[in-house]
């Protein structure tokens, strides 16, 4: 079975100003979304109290909301987790109450709702602890681009595509972003981490089309520099799109059966996996070739790097 | 002719066994169990558990069997809801309560002979088990300001011997982090500031020693370098973490972690632990004792009511004693110089035995030589951190609680060996374990707190070990549909890669978490990509009109130098998630590292070994089913 029988020759460098106005137009909206709806961030970065409460039956949130407002709690978030009958209750940070303290006013007021009911997880965060995840967090991001940066200049000889390459994969957490801000999923740790991975397995397909870019030059230098790349989209596109098709395989998989702890990273990864795949394809080769890519940059001299002889 | 070197079979083969068997005692999983351990930690002995055995029978708890382990009773049951069962009939039992202490845990099914060479599976982490995370804070500032203190003293005691005049010796912060860092001696403008710095050079060495002129006088300022402060604060948390890990195992927690992470955190991870206010607070308590004469010259009640001590006492008015008590200024000992305490049954109740070390043992023979038939009290001291509101602001300070718990005449001379008497048997068990576990260096503050119930635990791994079954099947399906035969080449590939992580990942001794199995499930996704960048090679080699043999050499070959660049980037990403973060990020990205080690060498080497066997030496297939 093959998605493409036969090769395809998409011109992807002479339409590049369609795919450029396309990013352009969702990375703004992102951003915009980002900064006025905003995230909603997780007590792993905001501090204060989250309980997971289970019940007999599903119980009224507005029920469980209100109860817990006349504990003494104050603007208390509650939510469906999972299932009907799993509710997440969010605090804002409770200083000099002890997690025991907070269980047993907490545990008062589900079973008021419901006797059966039970908290399950309580998880008590200071706020100075979420405010260094997000330095941390910051810092994790920008030391892997740059890098990545270095690497890519490194083993292709020129930061045309290195900059192609990070340009493009800034892009892919930019929209995971925006979608996290429209969608208000939790933003926790986790979703962290997958758009760390997003930008891992997004530079993995843009690096594996700049291999296809470097042995095209090599094998034929006197062609123009958007036909190569054309060329090298192309002939990569059926592994691209294949690899991506098995990954959603497992992300989807994780999406629906991982349970909600999970959840936020599955979304993040999806859309990250759908925004790496678009802008390995259609950004990062057409950014180095407007930085003025050609085949004298990749190749000043007709060596070799010794890694291309190993096994 | 497609060959493969003999040597990198071999290679293959021996991996993948070695990967098998050390990853095996993961497949057989394991029973839930509960752990019960004595609070005085003694050992159980078989007539306990006969009778711990013939309590569960009476209450209708289902239990599979019984068995001690290092002095500890383990219980296995067929499912969770009897391990709870058991949980809560024995923590329910007055008796037991008092007596025992239990954890909920988990007792591997792996047969005996593997166990017996040491393989083990990976430990679980608190999200997939259930149990209580903390972590805490170290008050690093406070480590620093001991040594300054130190240091203050020292000088003062210099200065004194040596003669010369000195107004003030007081502790100084660095004008850019406003952290204390230096000691100021002020000197009077007559004073010799030479003499005196010859005076320190001895009490002072190492740090860096400068003179400032003040509008009368001068000032000595010795520094702290940046290496010595963070030596300071290092030894503190190291200290601290020796400390936590005393108290935890004398909890008898299993599987307990107790690590540093960061500049100043030490976080605790106690699986199966549930009650977290009991074991919070013996964690994190700073507790010492103090021996001292009580000043039997002077009226407690007249400086109780002036609020004030007479020269050469300390006033108590927190006392278990029923009144106040004005105690001498010099200690006899304190609890730092204790080698042992143990909870003791003495004429006067319960009681607590302490041992101290020979310093401290002639100064109390000295003592109580010297002050037959006079009183000398204990005083327990104990710090903590209050966090109270003020102006809907909180506003946290440090609380020193002095209390006196005992004061007793001394009926005759001794020296190292004694009882603490005048506490409830709870607190005689407590106090015993802390001074037991050493004290902690500087106070330490819980900044994060989580409790996982057992049932989310189970569920949590139900759930994750379903997604990546259902991830697998179908990855697998699509592979072998996608690409026949050479599909189900990549599908084999696929499964030794998983068992090759799974070895690596046990072998390190990584908890597993949540997010790590996401990894696990992320890494049979991408693992794919290899053998797709070589399938598709090849496939573009056979369009070419290239022989199949030549077309499975040039589609390795030419697919390799992608395979290596790509997968170092995704490598630096996981790098950088394993050092940066803490957590569930850095179970994910220790998956998500190893797992592109493994997967490069199942797609490379694994696969083409497989796919040589099949096609490869003196055989001229016609076609290849890819």
């Amino acid at each position: 079975m093959e998605f493409f029988s036969h090769q395809t020759n998409y011109p992807f460098m002479a339409t590049r100003k369609v795919w450029y106005t396309l990013s352009a137009v969702l990375m703004v909206a992102s951003f915009v979304l980002f900064f006025t709806r905003g995230l909603n961030l997780g007590i792993d970065f905001t501090g204060g109290v989250s309980a997971q409460a289970t019940f007999t039956h599903a119980p009224s949130v507005d029920d469980v909301r209100s109860k817990l407002a006349a504990a003494g709690f104050r603007e208390p978030q509650v939510q469906n987790f999972g299932s009907s009958r799993d509710l997440v209750i969010r605090l804002p940070p409770e200083p000099g109450q002890t997690a025991a303290e907070l269980r047993t006013k907490i545990e008062g007021a589900v079973k008021s709702v419901d006797p059966g009911a039970q908290v399950a997880q309580l998880d008590v965060l200071g706020a100075q602890v979420g405010n260094e995840l997000k330095t941390s967090a910051i810092w994790a991001l920008s030391f892997t681009l740059l890098l990545i940066f270095i690497y890519i200049a490194f083993r292709f000889h020129t930061w045309r595509l290195s900059f192609g390459a990070i340009l493009a994969v800034m892009h892919d957490p930019i929209l995971v972003l925006g979608l996290f801000s429209v969608t208000q999923t939790e933003f926790d740790l986790p979703v962290v981490a997958a758009i760390l991975a997003v930008i891992g397995y997004s530079l993995n397909d843009t690096v594996v089309v700049f291999d296809r870019i470097r042995e095209r030059f090599e094998t034929n230098r006197r062609l123009p520099p958007p036909t190569v790349l054309d060329q090298s989209i192309n002939q990569t596109l059926s592994r691209t799109i294949m690899t991506k098709v098995v990954t959603s395989i497992v992300v989807v998989a994780l999406l629906f059966l991982g349970g909600p702890v999970l959840k936020g990273f599955s979304e993040a990864l999806m859309i990250g996996i759908i925004a790496g795949t678009y802008s390995s394809i259609y950004i990062s080769s057409a950014i180095a070739l407007d930085c003025g890519l050609t085949a004298e940059h990749v190749f000043p001299s007709a060596r070799k790097s010794p890694i291309d002889e190993l096994p | 002719m497609l060959e493969y070197a003999r040597w990198k079979y071999y290679l293959v083969v021996i991996v993948l066994v070695l990967g098998l068997l050390v990853a095996s005692p993961n497949f057989f999983g394991s029973d839930p169990a509960l752990q019960i351990a004595r609070k005085d930690h003694a050992a159980i002995t078989s007539d306990a558990m006969k009778e711990v055995e013939g309590f569960l029978k009476d209450k209708k708890v289902n239990f599979e069997r019984t068995y001690i382990d290092k002095g500890r009773l383990m219980v296995r049951f067929r499912d969770v809801p009897d391990q709870l069962a058991a949980r809560d009939a024995v923590d329910g039992n007055e008796n037991y309560k008092n007596l025992y202490i239990t954890a909920l845990s988990f007792a591997p099914r792996t047969p005996e002979f593997i166990r017996a060479i040491g393989l083990r599976p990976m430990p679980l982490g608190l999200d997939l088990r259930g149990g209580l995370y903390l972590l805490y804070q170290v008050d690093v500032n406070s480590a620093v300001n001991q040594a300054l203190e130190g240091y203050a003293q020292d000088a003062r005691r210099a200065l004194t011997s040596a003669n010369i005049p000195f107004k003030d010796v007081t502790t100084a912060s660095a004008t850019s982090t406003g952290r204390p860092d230096a000691i100021r001696i002020i000197l009077p403008p007559e004073a010799d500031v030479q003499a005196a710095r010859n005076a320190l050079s001895q009490p002072l060495q190492g740090l860096s020693v400068d003179t400032e002129s003040l509008a009368s006088g001068s000032a000595i300022v010795a520094r702290m370098t940046p290496a010595q402060i963070k030596e300071r604060q290092d030894y503190a948390i190291q200290q601290n973490i020796t400390t936590l890990r005393n108290r935890v195992n004398e909890l008898g927690v299993s599987e307990p972690i107790v690590q540093r992470q960061g500049i100043d955190r030490i976080n605790v991870q106690l699986p199966g632990v549930q009650n977290s206010a009991d074991v919070k607070n013996l964690l994190g308590r700073v507790a010492t004792l103090e021996f001292r004469l009580e000043d039997t010259q002077d009226n407690a009640y007249e400086a109780a009511q002036k609020g004030r001590a007479p020269l050469g006492a300390k006033l108590y008015t927190k006392t278990r004693i029923g009144r106040p008590i004005l105690l001498k200024r010099e200690v006899i000992a304190t609890g730092d110089q204790l080698t042992n305490a143990t909870v003791a049954n003495t004429q006067d109740g319960v009681g607590v035995a302490v041992k101290l070390d020979a310093r401290a043992g002639e100064s109390m023979l000295k003592t109580t030589k010297a002050n037959l038939n006079k009183p000398m009290a204990v005083v327990l001291i104990e710090k903590r951190r209050e966090t109270t509101e003020v102006n809907g602001k909180p506003v946290t300070r440090d609380v020193t609680d002095e209390t006196v718990i005992n004061d007793a005449t001394i009926r005759g001379v001794f020296s190292n060996n004694f009882d603490i008497t005048g506490l409830s048997a709870g607190e005689a068990r407590d106090l015993a374990l802390l001074l037991r576990s050493g004290s902690l260096s500087v106070p330490i503050y819980a900044v994060e707190e989580r409790v996982v119930g057992p049932s989310v635990g189970s569920e949590n791994i139900a759930k994750g070990v379903t997604a990546l079954i259902i991830g697998m099947a179908g990855v697998f399906a699509f592979m072998a549909i996608y690409y026949k035969i050479f599909g189900l080449v990549a599908d084999l590939v696929l499964l030794a890669n998983v068992v090759l992580l799974t070895a690596l990942l046990s072998m390190f001794g990584t908890t597993l978490s949540l997010p790590g199995i996401a990894g696990i499930i992320l890494t049979v996704g991408m693992a794919v990509d290899a053998n797709v960048l070589i399938y598709e090679r090849i496939r573009e080699e056979i369009r070419k009109g290239v022989s199949p043999q030549a077309s499975i050499r040039a589609g390795f070959e030419k697919a390799f130098s992608a395979i290596a660049d790509s997968n170092i980037t995704t490598l630096i990403a996981g790098v950088v998630l394993w050092v940066f973060g803490t957590g569930p990020i850095r179970g994910f990205a220790v998956v998500l590292t190893l797992g592109i080690a493994t997967s490069l060498f199942t797609s490379l080497m694994g696969s083409r070994a497989l796919v040589t066997i099949m096609y490869g030496g003196r055989r001229k297939p016609a076609r290849l089913s890819i």
